[in-house]
């Protein structure tokens, strides 16, 4: 019995590692802004969400698994939010229960509180599924239902309520005991006492064993050794009930996690309706594919902060292994870098992505590089500052990994900048990692186009003849220049004022 | 060299007195007295304590000792050898210990006795009879399971130092000797008789009754059963934490009546075990464990420095030829601090060659001067401890005795009187010093004007060259260098491409221009064959 609402075959592992790199990636995607959106003022959710997310899914399966229990939770939210409440009623019920000590004695009065305290959670639960078992049709939602009507049946309850009754009101402890280092004792056992038929005489007067004795009333010393050897003895029994105290529990955590995060989905995909906004799930493709094309897509962190449509792209890039992305500054290139990323994370997380339509083949992990406004805690130069962290990306990289680089090794001068970047983007393609990259470059993109292989995507950010910048991203070679002289007027002349959806960083 | 007595011929022993009053079997028993010292009777001298700070080799001391105070290793390391055959017993012992069975056999050897003395200690403090008792009886367990194990493993991994060969021959006869094999099998029946008691103990209200356990059910595991159906929580199995009194409160103490009375024949038994065995270790087992210590806290600091890069090595110790050759050596002080701070120290060649005597090290300030002259020092000293020394070889001179003048920026008298202290301590060691000394002058006079510093720099080097000692002469007067033949100048480098950056290389020439820049790609490793080869596949 458990929820596996992310995973068919796994539990949600919150302390699972995250990927390398994970802190770049959030900050060059501006991921807050996506989390911060689904887990809204849900505290706990803020910490599950990017956990997920971060943890991207690589099976396409997996991601269907996932699509499917997303549109289950679309179609009933009143079960999902049910199912949650109940899940942090059982949280709270642990607050509840606390108390203050760790001694055997402490530890067993508080986990049988608590266990009180979860029975009726669990009959809850019971009740929920044999109520809505028929109506959900996703693979994870069934598997739950059905083997919570088939573990939590009325034996299991006349089981609980038996140990309830027994640890609250012990008559005697039996408890066995070995000899350890000095003798003193070790390895004490709670033990359940023999039933023994006694005859009726030794009922009237019983036989008392030769090996005992019997503290005098005022002994306080001695009464408190001996509570303390009770308590040993009951410890055994205190770490049982604690523990499975700990797997109630779990599982009501587990559900707690799982089916929050399809409730900060439902949560985002409001919000973007309310904007406005249109989402489609998109249909994953194994990675040896190369699979990527989309309509209509657009950078949902942006858009979510302006609260307003943003420019929509596509991208058909399908076999591609680079993609070279030159043109205007602030022309759109960075916010489509990020559009791509973001909406390949969403992707893998098993949620619907930002466009009306997107085919993708799944990355086995994202690296970013990103160009880095000035440091403080830099060591080094700027270039060594670069390098330092490209290599790094390059000890974790693997094959089938995305690599999206923004406006890497400008800190240089172009000729330098171009030849370190050729020669490390050129490696990362031939070992199979698939590269967007977003340069002004233009030494680079010269070469590149040199050696343009059919797997080599150029794209460019579009810019009318009166060099207004229209911030789609259209197929086109590297143009000369970048525009800089364009933007240097436009902000020491203000000869024009910016145009509608431009965006704020480049 | 001189005939010295070997290990196989060894003086007797230190008179030690068998243990459960038996003495050696035969005449012909074998003895042993000591791992360190090849005639124990003689003791060296210990260093200039006031040398050992100044090569900071007071801080590798402390390192060496450190965690191991029981074993009061700090005499131990104070005191050079002084002669060839010392030294070669020594180095033989630890390239046996270098090897991992070997080291193995004698690491678990001196866990063993490190839980005898605990097991003895709790015999002294504790009151209780059959708490005492039992923790006799643990201590030669320990005993006797450690010395045995010793000779186990040390015979099969096959030691060849002279040390550790007569340590086994001795061993070999002492625990097949009949009290030793007494001792091991009365305590092993008396163990296993209480490790095959489990008793039961009923509490209602304040009675409390004693019985053997007869297979009642574990009612936590019963709990467990009911809850298995839901996932593994991460709950640990917990534990309790309870001040572990090595004593017993009156409850338990009368529980351990009762017990003893259910168990009675065990508990006679045990009753009577430390009068049976009172003083079971043998004194030359005891000897040997604090002496092996030596060896085990050298080597684990040459095992981590190694592990880091860096390389050691056997010197061959001449007490003729005075040239030296010494190369990737290091000063052990400051590796051991930067490997702390996950640093590795940059290593650099000693050498003197033909007629030279004198390394006369200028060159930058913080450029590795200082820890050059302490190096030299190190090695020399080290050398005469029988150790391997810092460097991927070594060549060195069996001094008789090092003398060192650090100078000393706490000292803050005034000018004059400070020139005064350092000529007070310059002719103190030239007074000394023999052609079999080592000198090592770091910033001597270094607070003179330059007319002075120069004049009393090349009257000092002239009377050290007259001695025909080994010295080293830290100093920032190039002229010092180019005295006569003896001397050898040693210069602190920079990068070639940016003064700003100490390289700590100290060369005996100076910069020769050698390319240092690579491409900062390169660096990276950020080339198209080495991304390749990083990502895969």
């Amino acid at each position: 019995m458990i929820p596996r609402l992310l995973w068919p075959e796994q539990d949600f592992d919150p302390s699972a590692p995250l990927p390398g790199r994970w802190e770049e990636l959030s900050q060059d995607l501006s991921l807050a802004t996506l989390f911060g959106a689904m887990a809204g003022d849900d505290e706990y959710l803020r910490s599950v969400v990017p956990k997920v997310v971060l943890q991207s899914v690589t099976d396409p399966a997996v991601v269907r698994y996932r699509q499917e229990v997303l549109t289950d939770c679309f179609q009933h939210p009143e079960v999902a939010e049910e199912l949650y409440r109940l899940a942090v009623r059982a949280h709270l019920a642990e607050r509840e229960a606390w108390g203050f000590g760790d001694t055997p004695d402490s530890v067993l009065y508080r986990s049988v509180r608590l266990l009180k305290l979860l029975l009726p959670l669990m009959r809850q639960l019971r009740a929920i599924a044999d109520t809505h078992r028929s109506t959900f049709r996703s693979a994870g939602f069934r598997r739950l239902f059905d083997s919570i009507v088939a573990e939590l049946d009325a034996p299991f309850f006349a089981e609980v309520e038996g140990h309830i009754g027994r640890l609250e009101s012990p008559k005697s402890l039996l408890v066995s005991v070995r000899l350890g280092p000095g003798n003193k004792a070790v390895e004490p056992v709670l033990r359940t006492a023999r039933q023994t038929r006694r005859s009726w005489t030794e009922r009237i007067f019983p036989r008392r064993s030769p090996y005992s004795f019997e503290l005098p009333e005022r002994d306080e010393s001695g009464l408190r050794a001996l509570r303390d050897f009770e308590n040993r003895g009951i410890a055994s029994a205190a770490r049982a009930v604690e523990r499975s105290v700990g797997h109630v529990q779990r599982f009501f955590s587990l559900l707690r996690s799982e089916v929050g995060f399809y409730l900060a989905a439902l949560r985002l995909r409001s919000t973007l309706s309310a904007a406005g906004l249109a989402v489609c799930l998109p249909t994953p493709l194994p990675t040896a594919q190369g699979a990527l094309s989309a309509d209509g897509l657009y950078e949902v962190c942006l858009a979510l902060a302006s609260h307003r449509a943003v420019v929509p792209n596509d991208l058909r890039a399908d076999g591609v292994r680079l993609v070279l992305i030159t043109g205007a500054n602030e022309g759109g290139k960075s916010t489509f870098l990020r559009a791509l990323g973001l909406s390949l994370l969403m992707l893998q997380a098993g949620l619907f992505v930002p466009a009306r339509q997107m085919t993708a083949s799944l990355g086995l992990g994202f690296y970013t590089h990103f160009k880095r406004e000035e440091d403080a805690a830099m060591e080094g130069g700027k270039l060594d500052e670069e390098l330092k962290r490209m290599s790094q990306i390059a000890d974790r990289i693997r094959p089938g990994c995305f690599l999206l680089c923004n406006e890497s090794f400008a800190s240089t001068n172009e000729r330098e900048g171009s030849e370190i970047a050729e020669e490390t983007v050129r490696a990362f393609v031939d070992a199979g990692v698939r590269v967007v990259f977003v340069t002004h470059l233009y030494d680079l993109a010269e070469r590149l186009v040199g050696r343009a292989a059919p797997s080599t995507l150029f794209l460019r950010a579009e810019r009318t003849e009166d060099g207004r910048r229209t911030f789609r991203i259209l197929e086109g070679a590297p143009l000369v220049t970048s525009f800089g002289e364009d933007l240097y007027h436009r902000v020491f002349e203000e000869r024009t004022s910016p145009p509608e959806g431009s965006p704020t960083t480049s | 060299m001189d005939a010295e007595p070997r290990a196989d011929v060894l003086p007797l022993g230190t008179g030690r007195a068998f243990a459960d009053g038996a003495g050696p079997a035969a005449p012909a028993a074998p003895t042993f007295a000591s791992i360190l010292f090849l005639d124990p009777a003689r003791s060296p001298p210990p260093a200039d304590p006031r040398v050992l700070t100044d090569l900071n080799l007071d801080q590798v001391i402390s390192a060496l000792s450190k965690g191991r105070e029981e074993y009061d290793l700090v005499p131990l390391l104070s005191v050079p050898l002084p002669d060839l055959d010392s030294i070669a017993y020594r180095q033989a012992v630890f390239r046996d210990l270098e090897s991992e069975p070997i080291r193995a056999a004698v690491e678990s050897f001196a866990s063993g006795m490190a839980s005898m003395r605990h097991a003895l200690g709790l015999v002294q403090k504790l009151r209780n009879e059959f708490q005492r008792a039992r923790w006799h009886l643990e201590a030669v367990q320990e005993y006797g399971r450690a010395v045995p194990q010793l000779v186990q493993a040390l015979g099969a991994a096959a030691p060849r130092s002279d040390g550790l060969r007569s340590l086994l021959l001795y061993l070999r006869a002492y625990v097949d000797s009949g009290p030793f094999r007494s001792l091991v099998t009365d305590a092993g029946r008396l163990r296993s008789e209480l490790d095959g008691i489990t008793y039961c103990v009923l509490v209602e209200g304040r009675r409390v009754t004693v019985s053997r356990y007869s297979g009642e059910a574990d009612y936590g595991s019963e709990i467990e059963a009911t809850f298995r159906r839901f996932p593994q929580g991460t709950t640990p199995n917990r534990q309790f934490r309870r001040t572990a009194w090595d004593d017993m409160d009156p409850v338990e103490e009368e529980i351990q009546e009762q017990v003893a009375r259910v168990f009675s024949p065990t508990f006679a038994s045990l009753r009577t075990f430390p009068a049976r065995h009172p003083d079971f270790a043998d004194p030359a087992v005891v000897r040997f464990d604090r002496e092996v210590e030596f060896y085990l806290a050298y080597l684990e600091m040459v095992r981590r420095l190694r592990a880091g890069g860096l390389e050691f090595s056997y010197p061959e110790v001449s007490d003729r030829s005075k040239q030296l050759d010494v190369r990737q050596a290091f000063d052990l002080a400051l590796a051991e601090k930067l490997r702390n701070q996950r640093a590795r120290v940059v290593v650099n060649d000693v050498m003197l060659d033909g007629p030279e005597r004198i390394a006369v090290v200028s060159g930058p300030n913080n450029g590795g001067k200082t820890t050059f002259a302490r190096m030299f020092g190190q090695l020399l000293y080290l050398a005469r401890l029988g150790g391997p020394v810092p460097g991927s070889s070594a060549r060195l001179f069996l001094t008789d005795r090092i003398f060192t003048h650090f100078e000393r920026v706490e000292r803050t008298t005034e000018m004059r009187g400070k020139l005064m202290d350092e000529l007070v301590r310059v002719r103190e060691i030239l007074r000394d010093a023999t052609d079999r000394s080592a000198i090592v002058l770091n910033e001597t006079f270094a607070s003179a004007t330059v007319h002075d510093a120069l004049f009393l720099g090349r009257r000092v080097l002239e009377e050290v060259r007259s001695r025909d000692a080994l010295c080293v002469y830290v100093t920032f007067l190039d002229e010092l260098s180019t005295l006569g033949p003896e001397t050898v100048s040693v210069v602190s480098q920079v990068a070639p491409d940016d003064p700003e950056v100490r390289t700590f290389r100290v060369v005996r020439q100076p910069a020769d221009g050698r390319a240092y820049a690579t491409t900062l790609a390169r660096k990276y490793g950020l080339t198209y064959d080495r991304v390749r080869s990083r990502v895969g596949p």
